[in-house]
């Protein structure tokens, strides 16, 4: 029931803008636009981290932790994935050439299939295993109980303070984690070609120098800075957004994991033609 | 000197659920007022309207001539730091220590040292009784410890306009009698305009200076205490007095049948709603040693001109209130 008012404080001068008297009709969005929708939604987080990136003052100590943080729990898995890694293209590329009688190419084959396609995702997936699914889960739990409200009302923005920091964590961590699974990668190649499959050494590191160049290595640390990039906003998004109570966090972390290994492989597909585009292979 | 609120035809949904349209009301600056309503009819949501983390559809909430709803993220951002806002359940952040808690508007909004900074925490921390707990984590306390330290939190940066939600639950009847107290000293030391949202009757009845209430959707009322504590619209004076006979059931709001089959039955009181007179609690003054509140005072002035358009019962409630050798008989 709507109450006569019996007194209300005076009201301001008339304004132009007169609010609509009955029950606005609300539009229900259709459902069939909903993935386009939250698309839209992480596109829009991922411009507004890159704005806030220049904003000052920056988060150094939360960017330092968080850094710590990721590579305390990707560092050892990724260097423990790599080496089978490695030895598995070495051995596959190595029986392969053998058959084609190119046994002096195993070493450039193996080494630009780890360097430009196995280092990045390898990289991806662990970071966004390990690092984005913690972040998300952090985020999510922050969100429910109304931690990010609180500290937005203090005119403190979550995603300059916590976002900003994490996303830029993940790429850091990301670049430098990818050298690392490239040098082991190769190491483990260049060990079970040597030993087990009794390739030459010599020709091993010369054709490495035939068929490799440095844009490969660009490319890869690019390609992990990208999907560090990617792994960050995905796992934030989702942490920002959870839906309803502790179940929700936990589904976004799920969904977070889940999508960003369909992004980072799909955005690594596009990465690829491009560069194999735009970059002449070596020696043609 | 607080600042005004002004808030103009405010329409918030839920996608199709709406929860309240058209609310449109003046918070006066530096007064303190009361927002009444049922369980569930988006009192919080209002509050979080006000302060702009919720965008209602429609209306406009105005504060030093910034739209809290519609104007750019970034003057909103700088408008919020007037802000004091005290969540229902603390919303401390559960990986600092209280201390850090509380130091945390000061650390991001100023430059202070951090000797200062201990020295206007522990200050806080005294006001709402946590001495001793400052180096625990908000996982190691009680709820009502939560939500003083909430409330800690909010006034270290002397907000401008201090919001409450719910700052009795969860709180015992005589934490409850205390944070009243300090409520209106506050109100007295910094003059800052003051809205806390509840549905505790003796808060309701001591603490504020105006009060509106938010029933089915709208807002049913907002004035002067006396008006509401006098007042005879059945939504108001069943809920003042706790009762179950009323237009308010246990779902929100009440079928017309059963409704017309309580009045026709005359129910407890034998003569309706409103028949026994309702005596107007004589509002909280600051302890003594506190400067006088100066919103008493203007709010005296504003209440004074709009006396002509008051009904009686609240003329008189009024009157009284401003005679003390007069209405000396009052309990």
């Amino acid at each position: 029931m709507t109450a006569e008012i019996p007194v209300r404080p005076p009201e301001p001068p008339a304004t132009d803008a007169t609010p609509p008297r009955q029950t606005p009709v609300q539009k229900q969005p259709t459902r069939l636009l909903a993935p386009l929708r939250e698309t839209g939604k992480l596109f829009a987080l991922a411009l507004s981290v890159t704005r806030a990136v220049f904003r000052r003052p920056f988060q150094v100590r939360e960017f330092i932790e968080q850094f710590w943080f990721i590579a305390s729990v990707t560092i050892l898995p990724a260097a423990l994935v790599s080496i089978p890694f490695g030895a598995v293209i070495a051995l596959q590329v190595g029986s392969l050439t053998e058959q084609l009688g190119a046994q002096s190419f195993t070493g450039g084959a193996s080494v630009l299939a780890v360097i430009q396609q196995a280092s990045p995702l390898i990289v991806a997936l662990l970071i966004s295993g390990a690092g984005g699914s913690a972040i998300c889960a952090d985020l999510g739990s922050r969100k429910i109980r109304e931690e990010l409200d609180a500290m937005e009302v203090m005119g403190v923005s979550p995603i300059q303070r916590l976002v900003v920091p994490r996303v830029l964590a993940t790429m850091f961590v990301a670049v430098l984690l990818n050298g690392l699974v490239s040098v082991v990668g190769t190491l483990g190649g260049y060990f079970f070609n040597v030993i087990m499959q009794h390739g030459t050494p010599g020709a091993y590191l010369a054709s490495f120098s035939a068929l490799a160049q440095l844009p490969d290595l660009y490319i890869s640390e690019f390609k992990a800075l990208i999907f560090g990039f990617i792994a960050g906003i995905v796992a934030a998004y989702r942490g920002l957004n959870p839906r309803g109570g502790p179940k929700g966090v936990g589904d976004a972390v799920n969904q977070s994991v889940v999508i960003t290994f369909m992004l980072l492989f799909f955005v690594n597909m596009v990465l690829t033609a491009i560069y194999l585009q735009i970059v002449p292979a070596k020696g043609s | 000197m607080g600042i005004e609120v002004v808030v103009e035809g405010l329409t918030k949904s839920f996608g199709k659920q709406n929860i309240w349209q058209d609310v449109s009301l003046t918070l006066p600056a530096g007064e303190v007022s009361v927002m009444l309503g049922p369980s569930g009819t988006g009192k919080t949501v209002f509050l979080k309207s006000i302060i702009g983390l919720l965008k209602p559809e429609h209306g406009r909430v105005l504060i030093n001539g910034v739209d809290m709803v519609n104007s750019p993220e970034r003057d909103i951002m700088e408008t919020r730091k007037l802000f004091g806002l005290m969540f229902q359940d603390g919303a401390l952040f559960g990986s600092m220590s209280l201390f850090d808690n509380i130091a945390f508007p000061l650390r991001e909004h100023t430059r202070k040292k951090e000797s200062e900074i201990r020295r206007i925490v522990m200050e806080r921390i005294d006001i709402v009784g946590l001495l001793g707990a400052e180096g625990k984590l908000p996982g190691e306390i009680s709820g009502g410890m939560r939500k003083r330290a909430g409330l800690a939190r909010a006034l270290v940066l002397d907000p401008q306009i201090i919001l409450c939600d719910e700052p009795d639950s969860g709180l015992d009847p005589v934490r409850t009698a205390y944070l009243s107290q300090l409520l209106i000293d506050l109100n007295a030391q910094i003059d800052a305009t003051m809205l806390i949202v509840t549905h505790n009757l003796d808060i309701a009845a001591t603490v504020p200076d105006n009060m509106g209430m938010l029933f089915c959707r709208n807002l049913v009322t907002f004035g002067p205490r006396e008006v509401l504590l006098t007042s005879d619209v059945p939504v108001v004076s069943q809920f003042l007095s706790g009762r179950r006979e009323g237009p308010i059931g246990m779902s929100e709001e009440k079928d017309a049948a059963t409704l017309a089959a309580e009045q026709l039955n005359g129910n407890g009181n034998g003569n309706g709603y409103g028949s026994a007179p309702r005596t107007v609690v004589p509002q909280l003054e600051p302890s003594p040693g506190m400067p006088v509140r100066q919103a008493a005072l203007r709010r005296r002035e504003r209440v004074l001109g709009m006396m002509g358009r008051l009904p009686e019962a609240a003329r008189t409630a009024i009157m009284n209130s401003y005679t003390p050798a007069a209405g000396g008989a009052r309990p």
